[in-house]
């Protein structure tokens, strides 16, 4: 009766076949979803065996000629691939600066706004860009700044000359990162509200009893208090450096050209998929799929010598 | 991706009663907090109103636009900022566009179909997964974790999809996506901690899985169901790389996403409405107001659901640790 229960907290001494039996329910519902992820995550995992070959879609994978590494030894000389991870590490370092202490900021200043009904409304605004589509958010901006845009308009009838910043390469890190902002930064509040949400207000009282002014509380008690969150944050987004967006480089490598606009993401597609190299492109994914790997391995290292969990504990 | 989520928790039976006290309004400032400085709080509020203006006046822009004339939108030079005359004219044009309308109804199969996959599989894998000691839980997990580090990439996975036929197909702009294991593991939490108590009580009653999922689990956890749901329903909506991955480029199975890139950022002619244009420069573009009203089109869907959706995202409990 209740020792075959599968909630009750006694440990489970019954032989695997019992247990088959009683579980099958729970099995058959896992199923599914077990299924579709073997096919489309599992399966995809013996293609990366293409980055080794010369890949002929003709035969496919288990014909195809073994190449050893030379998709890697031409990826390192290409100077197409350098210029893809110069410029996705410059975007990277350009939004660690000018994205990541926003949403702190915004969480404590949204915390610091009294009236419930003001708060719940302001969230669900700066809660709304990151349900937007990229396309749609590069239309915004287009809409905004572009050549035909609002602010070129403006421009425009007040004879200052034309402004054209969807199309500058030299500035294209600050538009895609302000792009970022517009559609992420608010949505990224989220849970640094909730960790605000969680320091105990008696601390407050204590320290203002105890004549800490407001810069001081926020310096020995609301940042300690995010300090936690804050670290995992960074770990995820030193972890993610060489995956700055796909989508949004996609539709705007035509306004500013490939110098700017290449970034690892988007290389397997221009240079494997639209060209045919499958190989070629799939190697490119490897390299950097191994590399983001060590760099979330590093940056959970570094989390931990700080004293915080990072991302996963021990 | 940092997707931490934050959903506040449906009331169960066994809430504490104090719990929804601690988390009710504020109504005023706490007695040992000093009262703002004028500086401070004109800061405060011009920051807090340049936030709103960023986002509000964009879409204000596009809506008043896409209500406009032709001779609106020339006599402002451009995008309309104060309404001149509004008219329902380029949402007439538009769904008048056969090209628009099917991509419409792609649009909106795609995201309820997809939705509708999605959920059931999610849902199912998460309650199967979240009894503590079923058999074989603990390795599914795993099997399932290690997909959110590790994955082949972009051209494995269209090498997958293109060999099992999916070349033009509606399921590929399904299938390949339809499983979220972050969505899957926000979903476990939730019926292995909120409604512990009360699946064991279905449990004791003699209600089998299905059952106890069916009729205890789902009707306990709506807020966490609607919440996933729409970032599925978002996800499916907002799809437009898969399309051009799977889809040849003549296709009829355009969803409006891509109609908006194709005619609205890219600027190319739209089909049935070359001549409607409105300047010389623009020929071969479709009118300003017509473009914009593609814009709101592809904001309506999200605009009608999210208002009953967002209020569950309210900062409650942060749900577990699940990050990745």
């Amino acid at each position: 009766m209740s020792t075959t229960h599968p909630s009750t907290g006694r440990p489970s001494r019954l032989s695997w076949l019992v247990r088959l039996r009683r579980d099958r329910s729970l099995l058959l519902m896992a199923v599914p979803a077990v299924v579709l992820l073997v096919v489309f995550n599992y399966v995809p995992l013996f293609g990366l065996l293409t980055a080794f070959q010369d890949y002929d879609p003709l035969v496919g994978v288990w014909h195809s000629d073994w190449a050893g590494l030379e998709q890697f030894r031409q990826l390192l000389g290409d100077p197409l691939f350098w210029e893809s991870t110069v410029n996705t590490l410059y975007l990277s370092f350009v939004q660690l600066v000018l994205f990541f202490p926003i949403p702190v900021a915004l969480a404590l200043l949204l915390n610091s706004v009294l009236s419930q009904r003001l708060r719940n409304f302001i969230q669900s605004v700066v809660y709304l860009p990151h349900f937007f589509s990229w396309v749609l958010a590069i239309t915004v901006f287009q809409q905004m700044l572009g050549g035909a845009g609002v602010l070129n308009q403006f421009l425009r009838t007040h004879d200052i000359g034309a402004w054209d910043i969807m199309t500058n390469p030299h500035t294209f890190a600050l538009l895609v990162t302000s792009q970022a902002i517009w559609k992420e930064a608010g949505w990224s509040i989220i849970v640094f509200l909730a960790a605000l949400a969680a320091i105990n207000t008696d601390l407050y009282e204590a320290a203002a009893a105890d004549g800490a002014g407001r810069w001081r509380r926020l310096w020995h008690i609301t940042l300690p208090g995010l300090r936690g969150v804050i670290v995992l944050m960074l770990v995820l987004r030193l972890g993610n450096a060489l995956s700055v967006g796909f989508e949004q480089f996609l539709v705007q490598r035509d306004a500013v050209g490939h110098d700017a606009a290449d970034v690892l993401d988007t290389f397997s597609f221009y240079y494997g998929i639209a060209t045919g190299n499958y190989s070629y492109g799939a190697a490119a994914g490897l390299f950097k799929s191994i590399i983001s790997l060590l760099l979330i391995w590093g940056a959970n290292k570094l989390a931990h010598a700080f004293g915080e969990d990072g991302l996963y504990r021990r | 991706m940092t997707n931490a989520l934050t959903v506040e928790r449906a009331p169960t039976a066994t809430a504490a009663p104090g719990a929804a006290a601690r988390r009710g309004r504020r109504t005023g400032r706490p007695p040992w907090e000093e009262p703002p400085t004028p500086v401070g709080q004109a800061a405060k509020g011009l920051t807090l109103a340049g936030m709103l203006a960023v986002i509000l006046v964009p879409l204000w822009i596009i809506v008043v636009t896409s209500l406009s004339s032709p001779g609106a939108v020339n006599r402002a030079g451009g995008l309309v900022i104060w309404p001149d005359g509004l008219t329902f004219e380029a949402y007439r044009e538009m769904l008048g566009d056969s090209t628009v309308r099917t991509a419409l109804l792609v649009s909106l199969g795609i995201t309820l179909i997809g939705t509708a996959v999605s959920m059931a599989v999610s849902v199912l894998c998460a309650y199967g997964l979240s009894r503590p000691r079923s058999l074989g839980h603990r390795f599914i997990l795993v099997l399932l974790i290690i997909t959110m580090f590790v994955n082949g990439g972009l051209i494995p996975t269209f090498l997958v999809v293109t060999g099992l036929g999916g070349y033009d197909q509606w399921w590929a702009l399904v299938l390949p996506g339809a499983v979220s294991v972050f969505n899957i593991l926000v979903l476990r939490s939730f019926y292995s901690s909120t409604s512990a108590d009360l699946i064991d009580a279905a449990r004791m009653d003699g209600a089998g899985d299905w059952r106890t999922l069916w009729s205890v689990v789902l009707p306990t956890s709506r807020a966490v169901t609607a919440v996933i749901a729409l970032f599925y329903a978002v996800g499916y909506w907002n799809s437009f790389f898969n399309v051009m991955l799977y889809m040849p480029t003549d296709s009829p199975k355009w969803p409006l996403q891509y109609v908006l890139y194709i005619y609205v950022n890219r600027g190319n002619g739209m089909p049935g409405s070359v001549n409607a244009g409105f300047g010389s420069t623009h020929a071969q573009t479709a009118p300003l107001s017509l473009q914009m009203a593609v814009v709101v089109l592809t904001l309506v869907p999200l605009l009608v659901v999210y208002p009953f959706v967002q209020k569950h995202f309210r900062t409650g409990v942060l749900t577990g640790a699940i990050k990745g």
